[in-house]
């Protein structure tokens, strides 16, 4: 499948990125302004400075995004359209959901939530079936699944946006503000992630693996949603309620799906490598990933992942600057955030000093997860601290 | 970029220079990166700057000195914490040191010298034999297609041959410099503000801890700080509404220094704000700071909330926690113990104690919590329903005896409905820590007193024995009734004594196995006659009719008191303490915070976000075109490398290849394009 030169020449004579523009670019462009400046006359008057801040720099990450990767563009406008469709359903009852047809069995959130739940586990087995079958149609399958799942995921979240509006004044808030909401946004973005490198190296093969993350996330959230009730929209505590809660939770989980995704091309690796050694011969020796694939998307998404960790964890110590009387107070969240950071960094320098490569930075990848998991569950779950919210 | 680390040890060297290359060894580096996470792993197990008398509790009197000796229950301050810190901080800082010359110099170093054989062996490398072009124009044309393709060049004529030396993205050394400046500079930065200068004086004897309770006042003055003699400090004070204050507390180890501020905080008003659900939704203090050098007479007034903290000369004011202020309470100390039913009208406020003496000699009350609202899980609730109710105002006091032993109460101020029956909920717990034993106090009318004149009469032994006569209906042997109504008198001291497990001791010493089950349940349902009777009696002074028997309510009323008396032995105080009145006096909890290092800090992390994104997302790239004359033409060898990003940089080549291919007419060559996956 190799790019012929004429193609490369083609999209060569481009010398400044601003002349490479073409219609359709400028087009986007303006449709997001577009859309951006009517949200922002319609919410205007309920936005701060900083919230008008976000909303501008949002919006010209979002073109920016558009611009990278053209699929962006596509997504945004569906996600967008249906977005806006339940909206319009709802108008200012909340009841609705209850008994309109669409927002019931399809835009409300959490009929959005099962959709994207089941999408997302039927893309992991297509993936995997197609790796198996070495089919190129199941395979495109699998691919317009986990896109589908993803645009109901974040549709959404978008519209429990707007619910938790339609709830009181007073609650409505961004949804990234409990672990329920942002396991959520961490398939999502887990998502978007293997998308991206799946277009960019155009190979399916780590899509089975990458995807076992995403429906492990969502075995997590269906438990947490059927056992433990947790998906009814809270108010928020006084902590949270900070602009900067719009930016530092998506951009730690930019971090975190990339580790993960890491982590599940660490796996795909390992397990390669012992195919490798027992039945070189055999159908996975032959369907599984090559080696350096994995091993060069695996410090990609480690790299990316470690530069949103980065902004998020200074984000982060920005906003406790702001909260709690210091940038930096040793609390458990806090800590474990360092921790994954400092585990990250040190991988990179064997990496990029040591050279190393092959299985052992695979298992790193692999431990990395779990010291990820528990920096953004664990935590939660078992140690108390600033994160926690028991008191303010 | 490790050639210090894999350079070879010859036999002789200056201190300076071994100890230069080890701090600056990448082992070294990457040794401490994982140290550090694992020693930080200890303060999230454990939990910090806790009251030391709970380490005691959890480790015992000899762990408890050990892990105090490791610094344990201030990880993040101790010594060796810091200075492992430090070490990376010197380690980053001697890496700086030793790389950055070296990467200044390749920022800006054409590589001219290249030998032909070299550029052979690279990956990415075309060659063309160009017969009818001459050396200058083929100079010109591939120099304007690596200017054209991005590339600075320098050309270097060698005489038989000549070089051309392109680079690009020579910036993407600052990434590194950036990235690890920015550590050694958030490292400064990060030790300004932390305790490291208490430790200082402390160790120098300047400052003593105080560990003792005292008011600020009474502190003396080693335990004091002045303004401005430490740069960096975090302290908080709790302020009652309509009081001010001029200083804080710096909690250190399992003591405190009192640090003064240069102005003063008076605090006019605390509110919470509830949302429709019960939970918090904001905190606010309204205060005024005085400050007569800055402000003169008119005090700044100002708002403080949670996310909105208030700057005022470099000290920073937050919102932090919130408390009691001395909230005024009536109670009414109902007897629990003896025949005496009525009870004993107090006041008292939060904060003090109230002293009563009883028949067990005398007891300070003292009363510590009040709250208004406690949001609770729903008792009725499944488990995994999120619901939660407000179970009202309560109170919390310490009963503390002669001999200066306490019990911990926590009394609801209202009457709960569980399981649609009304209690007054009462919990009692004898360690601090444990969690609450709940006692279910029936209510009738919404108030205790029923139960209460119960219990009172259970403990009449002269009324209850003239109502076992009375109530006896006459029977044949006389001899017979009065043996009968002196066992119900036993049971029943044995009951308000020590419960049901009294009674079934009292059966155990006193009758054979075999019939033991048989009699434990005749003498229970002799006690619960004896009860059921004393119960009519009391229902009969209130004026409810029980000829034709009581009613379910009742029925279910007297069932709960039972269980009540039977758990009253184990509840340990003489009355029963309810609140009756309040008002509330809330305190609002305010740290305040001087950071020195902070600017320094957050120029860290600006440096840090430049120099990550630099370093990942450039590479400095070089490309060269080696060219000399041969017979009726030139000889053009094109490589190329890159320190980063290699697949892209293969696609890169590929394209100036392809540019320079098409410039002369000739085919690119095959070989050295990537798989496109890579
Ligand atoms: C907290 C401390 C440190 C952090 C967070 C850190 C972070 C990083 C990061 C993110 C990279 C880039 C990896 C990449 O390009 O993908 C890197 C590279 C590097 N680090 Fe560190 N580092 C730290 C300490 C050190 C120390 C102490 C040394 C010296 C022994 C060092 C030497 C290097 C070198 C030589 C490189 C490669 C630079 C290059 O190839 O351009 N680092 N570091």
């Amino acid at each position: 499948m190799a790019v012929t030169h004429e193609v490369m020449l083609e999209s060569w004579d481009q010398p400044a990125p601003w002349r490479s523009l073409r219609a359709w670019d400028v087009l986007w462009g303006l449709l997001v302004l577009a859309g951006s400046g009517y949200a922002y006359m319609l919410y205007r008057p309920y936005m701060d400075g900083y919230e008008v801040a976000i909303q501008s720099g949002a919006t010209l990450a979002l073109i920016a995004w558009g611009l990278y990767w053209k699929p962006a563009r596509a997504f945004t406008l569906v996600v967008t359209g249906l977005a806006v469709i339940a909206l319009w359903r709802y108008g200012n009852d909340l009841g609705l959901r209850r008994s309109n047809f669409l927002l019931k069995y399809f835009l409300e959130s959490q009929a959005a939530f099962m959709w994207m739940s089941t999408l997302y586990v039927l893309a992991t087995l297509t993936y995997f079936g197609a790796l198996l079958s070495r089919s190129d149609f199941t395979g495109r399958t699998a691919t317009a699944l986990t896109w589908s799942a993803t645009v109901m995921g974040l549709t959404g979240l978008l519209v429990r946006w707007r619910e938790s509006y339609l709830l009181g004044a007073d609650i409505g808030h961004i949804p990234v503000s409990n672990l329920y909401e942002v396991f959520i946004l961490f398939a999502l973005i887990t998502a978007l992630l293997y998308l991206f490198y799946e277009d960019r190296h155009r190979t399916r093969a780590m899509g089975g693996f990458a995807l076992l993350a995403i429906s492990g996330a969502v075995a997590f959230l269906l438990w947490y949603t059927l056992d433990r009730q947790a998906h009814h929209i809270q108010p928020l505590i006084p902590a949270l309620q900070s602009y900067w809660m719009k930016i530092h939770v998506p951009a730690n989980f930019i971090g975190y799906g990339a580790f993960a995704l890491a982590a599940m091309l660490g796996v795909a690796y390992l397990l390669r490598v012992a195919v490798e050694a027992r039945q070189p011969t055999g159908l996975l020796a032959r369907v599984l990933p090559p080696l350096e694939l994995l091993d060069d998307v695996m410090y990609k998404a480690i790299a990316l992942g470690f530069a949103a960790f980065t902004i998020a964890t200074i984000l982060g110590a920005l906003w406790a600057a702001e909260a709690w009387g210091g940038y930096w107070s040793w609390d458990p969240k806090e800590t474990w955030a360092l921790i994954v950071w400092l585990n990250y960094a040190a991988w990179l320098h064997l990496r990029l000093t040591k050279g190393w490569r092959g299985a052992p930075m695979a298992w790193w990848a692999v431990i990395g997860l779990f010291v990820t998991l528990f920096a953004f569950l664990g935590v939660n779950m078992f140690l108390s601290g600033l994160h926690s919210y028991g008191t303010l | 970029m490790n050639e210090a680390t894999a350079r070879e040890t010859p036999s002789r060297r200056p201190l300076g220079w071994v100890l230069l290359e080890f701090f600056g060894s990448m082992n070294l580096a990457i040794s401490l990166l994982v140290i550090i996470a694992v020693a930080s792993v200890i303060g999230t197990v454990l939990q910090q700057n806790q009251p030391y008398a709970n380490y005691v509790l959890k480790f015992g009197p000899f762990w408890f000195e050990v892990f105090g000796w490791l610094g344990l229950y201030d990880v993040y301050g101790s010594g060796w914490f810091i200075g492992i810190l430090g070490f990376l901080i010197l380690s980053t800082g001697v890496c700086l040191y030793r790389q950055v010359p070296v990467m200044l110099r390749e920022m800006v170093r054409f590589r001219t010298q290249v030998q032909l054989d070299s550029l052979r062996g690279f990956q990415q490398r075309a060659e063309w034999l160009l017969p009818g072009w001459d050396g200058e124009r083929v100079t010109a044309e591939a120099t304007s297609a690596l200017r054209a393709c991005g590339y600075r060049w320098r050309l270097q004529n060698y005489g038989d041959h000549r070089v051309a030396a392109g680079m690009r993205g020579g910036y993407h050394r600052l990434g590194y410099l950036f990235t690890h400046a920015a550590v050694v500079v958030i490292g400064i930065g990060g030790l300004m503000d932390g305790n490291l200068w208490l430790k200082l004086k402390e160790w120098r004897g300047q400052i003593a801890i105080e560990r003792r309770d005292l008011a600020s006042g009474e502190v003396p003055a080693i335990s004091r700080l002045q303004p401005g003699t430490i740069p960096a400090f975090r302290g908080n004070v709790m302020l009652p509404e309509g009081s001010a204050a001029n200083f804080v507390f710096l909690r250190l180890r399992d003591g405190y220094l009192v640090q003064e501020l240069p102005f003063a905080i008076e605090l006019k008003e605390f509110q919470v704000a509830y949302y429709d659900t019960g939970q918090p939704k904001t905190f606010i203090s309204q205060v005024r700071i005085h400050d007569r050098e800055h402000l003169g007479d008119q005090p700044l007034e100002a708002t403080i909330q949670v996310n909105h903290p208030l700057v005022y000369r470099g000290y920073a004011i937050y919102q932090s926690d919130f408390g009691d202020g001395g909230s005024k309470l009536e109670l009414s100390a109902w007897p629990l113990a003896g025949s005496r039913s009525e009870p004993l009208e107090l006041k008292g406020e939060i904060g003090g104690t109230l002293k009563l003496t009883g028949s067990a000699g005398s007891l300070r009350v003292e009363l510590d919590d009040f709250r208004l609202f406690n949001l609770l899980p729903e008792p009725d609730a499944k488990p995994g329903d999120r619901k939660f109710r407000n179970f009202g105002p309560s109170v919390g006091f310490k009963l503390r005896d002669a001999a200066g032993q306490a019990r911990e109460y926590f009394n609801y101020m209202a009457p709960a409905r569980l399981e649609d029956r009304l209690f007054f909920i009462t919990g009692m717990r004898t360690r601090p820590g444990d969690a609450f034993t709940y006692l279910h106090i029936p209510a009738a009318n919404n108030s205790p007193e029923r139960f209460l004149k119960f219990n009172a009469r259970v403990h009449d032994t002269e009324r209850v024995r003239a109502l076992l006569e009375r109530a006896t209906p006459a029977a044949d042997k006389p001899e017979f009734q009065h043996d009968l109504n002196l066992v119900r008198a036993n049971l029943l001291d044995l009951f308000v004594k020590g419960g049901f497990a009294a009674i079934t001791e009292r059966a155990k010493a006193v009758v054979p196995p075999d019939r033991l089950p048989e009699a434990t349940k005749l003498y229970l349902s002799i006690l619960r006659d004896t009860l059921a009777e004393i119960f009519l009696e009391i229902l009969r002074e209130e004026g409810v009719p029980v000829e034709q028997g009581v009613g379910a309510a009742e029925d279910a009323f007297f069932n709960d008191a039972v269980s009540a008396l039977a758990a009253l032995p184990d509840y340990g105080a003489p009355f029963f303490l309810q609140m009756t009145r309040f008002q509330q006096v809330e305190a609002s909890g305010l740290q305040v915070t001087y950071s020195g290092g902070t600017t320094v800090v957050y120029i860290g992390f600006a440096l840090l976000i430049a120099g990550v994104f630099i370093m990942f997302y450039t590479a400095h790239r070089r490309v060269w075109a080696w060219l000399a004359a041969e017979e009726g033409g030139t000889r053009l060898v094109l490589a190329g490398t890159s320190g980063r990003r290699q697949a892209d940089f293969a696609r890169e080549f590929a394209r100036i290849e392809a540019v320079m291919a098409r410039r002369f007419g000739v085919e690119p060559q095959p070989q050295p394009v990537p798989p496109t996956h890579l």
